[in-house]
């Protein structure tokens, strides 16, 4: 699976309570969503668009098990993060709800704004100098949960066999 | 047979196999999902809607409404009405409506045991593993996966050995031991794989303090947390209506393979976690004079029975300073009814204790939350810029002897002068 966008920076540590303010999470995922990072970057909820990219630091998703902080960037468009290491909570969330992560060694080398092109199965980032990062392989089964868009519509597919086969 | 850890252990018996390697990927049958009114309900409830599945063993589910409760405004009434009206509507046996907080509640109402192994909906839910169970904490979409199938995939994780000698000084408790791990390790050090608490100064430790520990284990980043059940998991078990209880096998064989890392508890000062993270640590003794507004008792990490002793210790007989706010939020109903009646309450409000309910509280900032502007010193497990409700404020983390102290003093201190 590919994807191709603009990457927002953001430093280590990003927290999952920045991400999804507790504050909001009585609203539901549209209101969380307005929140995302305003703490850090408060344009970011307003100015990112379908398919950019979140680069961060080391250890993105710290903290809480709400998996909201994984669906509100699914939410926003986001197509994937790409940090050094993930919370181990939050990528299990992450894939789970949709969400790509590729752990990349080699994360703080791309810029901010920088335009980015990520292969999923390759595990490889494409810089816009044409450079390659490599990235941590996915192992298959987290690569289909996330192209077939997360938990939920796999369990569909265990529970509701589709009515329209023959 | 190779020597094995206490996780691989629990794992295998959960996957069905005589061994597992950590690094392995494979799948484990459920003992207990625990959810709360925030991470469950409303949102299981729509999902499980869609899939037109059921659950899949409601015996082997807990309901904990903690988050929302007592409700402070409409959208709390909705979240919780929808929790109290699902359970109704499920007939779920194990419901614990604002009777205290799940990792606190589920343990006291006799659900954990050794060898088991669970999921709950709160990254907390290692405390679960001071009870020998292994035990952790999943985002709401994954549960409705173990919900309706059972089951949830794991990789066998490697265990970090955390080896405390020696005895903690009067004053100093398991939540200056995370703290000092917590400086040392940092935030993702635990590398989500297991942690073993061990060593003379763990198995010293009560079980309330050992599930400090263990329920910090989601801040070092760790998937689990645990301490291998021994006499007195066993009489604390027995006293909280766990049956069937074995000890024995659940325990790090000599030589299983794993990291070691060794601490000194003789050695160790009070510590408290600067703003904006627990793993930005120092010893009390060598902060700079902070004026604090609000000390804060509460949450699962900090607020059970033996939270408040620990905090009566150093207030009883005295008054906090009068610029204080000092808030107790009793981690469960039942903890909270057992200080009243060992006079450890009363001992905290004649010191100017305000009572709050037994709940999460302004831990997450989700039912009530701290003023914006405060300094506050707080006995919860997280100060994440914003996360008590208010981005400016400045929060401290630190023990409940410390908090008191604090609270006593005006600015944070270090109880051990007041208890020497």
């Amino acid at each position: 699976m590919n994807a191709a966008g603009r990457a927002w920076r953001l430093p280590a540590e990003v927290d999952t309570d920045q991400l999804a303010p507790g504050a909001t999470m009585k609203h539901g995922l549209d209101v969380t969503a307005r929140h995302c990072l305003e703490a850090l970057r408060p344009a970011f909820a307003r100015e990112v668009r379908r398919g950019d990219v979140i680069v961060a630091g080391a250890d993105f998703g710290i903290g809480s098990s709400r998996e909201q902080a994984a669906s509100v960037l699914v939410h926003l468009g986001v197509a994937a993060v790409i940090a050094p290491s993930f919370a181990g909570l939050y990528f299990r969330n992450a894939f789970n709800v949709g969400l790509l992560l590729l752990t990349c060694p080699e994360a703080a080398r791309i810029a901010d704004g920088e335009h980015i092109a990520i292969d999923a199965s390759g595990a490889r980032v494409r810089r816009s100098d044409g450079s390659v990062l490599a990235c941590e392989p996915i192992p298959g089964f987290l690569l289909d949960l996330v192209e077939a868009g997360g938990l939920l519509p796999q369990l569909k597919r265990r529970f509701k066999p589709s009515t329209e086969m023959p | 047979m190779a020597p094995a850890t206490l996780a691989q252990k629990l794992v295998a018996r959960a996957a069905g196999r005589s061994h597992v390697t950590a690094g392995e990927v494979l799948t484990c049958r459920v003992d207990l999902a625990m959810f709360h009114d925030s991470s469950g309900p409303r949102r299981l409830q729509p999902m499980l809607a869609e899939l037109g599945a059921n659950i899949w063993d409601k015996d082997r589910v807990v309901l904990v409404i903690d988050h929302y409760v007592p409700e402070a405004d409409e959208e709390s009434r909705r979240v919780v009405r929808i929790a109290r009206e699902w359970a109704t509507e499920q007939r779920l046996p194990h419901v614990y409506d604002s009777m205290g907080i799940c990792h606190v509640v589920l343990p006291q109402q006799g659900h954990l045991k050794p060898g088991l192994f669970c999921v709950g909906g709160d990254s907390h839910s290692p405390t679960g593993g001071a009870f020998g169970a292994y035990m952790f904490g999943i985002g709401a979409t994954e549960m409705l996966g173990v919900v309706v199938t059972g089951e949830i995939w794991l990789r066998v994780p490697e265990t970090i050995f955390m080896h405390w000698r020696g005895a903690l000084a009067k004053g100093v408790s398991a939540k200056d031991m995370m703290l000092a791990m917590l400086g040392r390790h940092g935030m993702n050090g635990g590398r989500y794989q297991a942690v073993e608490f061990c060593g003379e100064a763990v198995a010293a430790l009560p079980m309330a303090e050992r599930m400090t520990l263990c329920n910090m284990s989601a801040e070092l980043g760790a998937q689990v947390g645990l301490v291998a059940p021994d006499d007195t998991t066993r009489d604390w078990l027995a006293r909280h209506g766990a049956t069937d209880v074995v000890i024995a096998p659940w325990h790090s064989d000599a030589g299983a393979p794993g990291v070691r890392h060794e601490y000194d508890a003789s050695a160790l000062a009070p510590q408290v976690a600067l703003p904006h993270s627990p793993a930005l640590v120092c010893g009390v003794d060598a902060l700079d004079p902070t004026r604090i507004d609000i000390a804060y008792i509460g949450a699962c990490t900090g607020a059970k029975l033996e939270d408040l002793r620990a905090a009566a210790r150093v207030l009883a007989g005295r008054r906090i300073a009068s610029h204080v706010q000092l808030l107790v939020a009793p981690a469960s109903v039942r903890d909270g009814a057992e200080a009243e009646s060992e006079g450890v309450m009363r001992q905290l409000v004649d010191a100017g204790a305000t009572l709050l309910p037994s709940a999460c509280g302004a831990c997450a900032g989700y039912g009530s939350r701290i003023p914006e502007g405060s300094t506050v010193i707080s006995s919860t497990a997280r100060n994440f810029k914003g996360r008590m409700g208010a981005a400016t404020a400045r929060v401290y983390l630190g023990s409940p002897y410390t908090v008191a102290a604090s609270a006593l003093r005006g600015v944070i201190g270090d109880a051990r002068e007041v208890l020497a």
